[in-house]
């Protein structure tokens, strides 16, 4: 998995990230949307509301609830998978939910649900930590008020070397595997996942790797939001112009 | 997974006594409750357990079958986790297929024992492609009053220990069943160790009331090798790095004390 020049199977060195596209406001139904490609994984996510609760007896009187579903396509992976949702899947999006839960200002919402769809278009490991972070554009792009961003990445440990951004075949073969979740501003870990086999300090050294992968996302998040408004701007531009 | 209805006083009163380093049933913050652990209480099952801790009760029950291999492992057994949170164990819990929280709570239990190779599957294989040990384990919880994942995963091992599967013989790939057993093979003792945090305190097997008030999960499961083999964290909460290293370093203690337990209860 690691060749002699300590490259991965994808030529990167353990400590980079896939080639990363971000792109906010993709849906125009959605109240806020974001469309991530990391490597070949391709997460769609979408935000409704704070809108009315349906059904009505869920509805929490100090603050917004807060649903999330992470759904994978049947074609996203080698084998068609059933699009009914899987244990895997039920398990992802109460973590996901999670993640993102800290991050939201939710008592600014009463009686109200925020709703967050996440669909793997494709699939190639590190799909959670890709739509946990999509997810919270589709939130700063739906305008609801946030502490901070959450940016999400996995580390882990593959060939006994640790390596940032596992795909597929590095999360299926290797040692171990941890999905994290940050928010940057707060200093503060949402989401942490591990299975594999780590010492204490592989652990340690594991979890930074993670944190610097998110930071350098939550970066790429903030570009991908601007980037939407230069675009209007500059469309306002033109119109005025001629 | 918090059910009662803790009042607001009740609350604050925790949330009081954690932040000056107490507890309300007496215990330190890195203390668990009373931790009682029998074994083969269901002679139908191939293997049993039961765990108390503190008023937590589960019990686990291992079924044997045979059954095909996954087609990328073909010369191992195969083993699920299910949990059930059945109407009897709490007020919150309702009748029907299993909720997120029996989900991540048989997902997190399975991890552990999985990550650790607990169970030596390679000694599970019959006829290689084609007939393999298939394992199931089910956790029932009885009675909830806090902390299920490191009663189920207590209940998960313990029944794991104490399961003894049927002999097969194996002719032209044909098998048969004999009348002898054997002990499952084990070769490690994953132990889940769940800490709440509660104000600046991570306290390690939050009660009930504990985890009303509790912001933030977080379980750690370490092997026999004092390495860590799966961690979840859990609730609409965060938690600064500082604060999960110091919990990791924790549930090692932890860990070592349990599986001590585990291991002379069954013998």
């Amino acid at each position: 998995m690691i060749d002699e020049k300590g490259l991965r199977t994808d030529g990167r060195r353990p400590n980079e990230l896939r080639p990363i596209k971000m792109e906010v406001g993709v849906l125009s139904n959605a109240d806020g949307s974001a469309y991530i490609e990391q490597g070949k994984s391709k997460v769609l996510a979408a935000v409704y509301g704070p809108r009315e609760l349906h059904p009505r007896h869920l509805a929490l009187p100090d603050r917004a609830i807060l649903r999330c579903r992470y759904h994978m396509a049947p074609f996203s992976v080698e084998e068609r998978k059933s699009p009914a949702p899987s244990r895997r899947e039920i398990e992802l999006s109460k973590v996901i939910r999670e993640a993102l839960e800290p991050a939201i200002f939710l008592e600014k919402f009463p009686r109200t649900s925020i709703d967050i769809f996440i669909e793997v278009l494709q699939a190639d490991g590190g799909t959670r930590c890709a739509g946990t972070t999509a997810a919270a554009l589709a939130l700063a792009d739906a305008g609801i008020p946030m502490r901070d961003l959450v940016a999400a990445c996995a580390a882990g440990k593959v060939d006994g070397v640790l390596v940032l951004d596992l795909n597929d075949i590095e999360d299926k073969e290797g040692e171990a595997d941890m999905p994290v979740s940050y928010m940057p501003n707060l200093g503060l870990i949402s989401l942490l996942q591990m299975d594999g086999s780590l010492t204490f300090e592989e652990f340690k050294q594991v979890l930074n790797l993670a944190l610097e992968g998110c930071k350098q996302i939550y970066k790429l998040q903030k570009e991908a939001l601007k980037a939407k408004y230069v675009a209007i701007k500059e469309e306002v531009e033109t119109c005025l112009q001629s | 997974m918090s059910s009662i209805m803790t009042s607001k006083i009740r609350q604050r009163q925790i949330y009081q006594v954690i932040s000056s380093g107490k507890r309300l049933d007496g215990r330190g913050l890195t203390d668990y409750r009373p931790i009682k652990i029998e074994k083969g209480i269901i002679e139908r099952a191939e293997g049993s357990a039961r765990v108390l801790l503190g008023k937590t009760e589960v019990i686990a029950g291992v079924k044997v079958e045979v059954g095909e291999p996954f087609p990328d492992r073909p010369n191992e057994g195969t083993f699920t986790v299910n949990s059930e949170l059945v109407p009897l164990a709490s007020p919150e819990f309702e009748p029907g297929p299993p909720n997120e929280d029996a989900i991540e709570l048989a997902r997190v239990v399975d991890r552990g024992i999985r990550e650790s190779q607990a169970i030596d599957l390679e000694k599970l294989c019959l006829v290689p492609g084609k007939k393999v040990y298939v394992i199931f384990i089910d956790i029932y919880t009885l009675n909830h009053d806090g902390n299920l994942i490191d009663a189920s995963a207590l209940a998960a091992l313990a029944a794991l220990m104490n399961t003894k599967i049927p002999i097969y013989t194996v002719e032209n790939g044909e098998i048969r069943k004999t009348s002898e057993y054997m002990p499952l093979p084990i070769r490690n003792y994953p132990i889940a160790v769940t800490f709440a945090n509660i104000g600046d305190k991570m306290i390690v097997d939050p009660w009930l009331e504990e985890e009303e008030v509790m912001s933030t999960r977080l379980t750690v499961t370490v092997d026999k090798d004092d390495k860590i083999s799966a961690i979840q964290k859990g609730g609409g909460g965060a938690l600064a790095p500082q604060q999960i290293l110091e919990a990791v370093c924790i549930a090692k203690e932890k860990a070592r004390e349990l599986r001590r337990l585990v291991v002379d209860s069954l013998g």
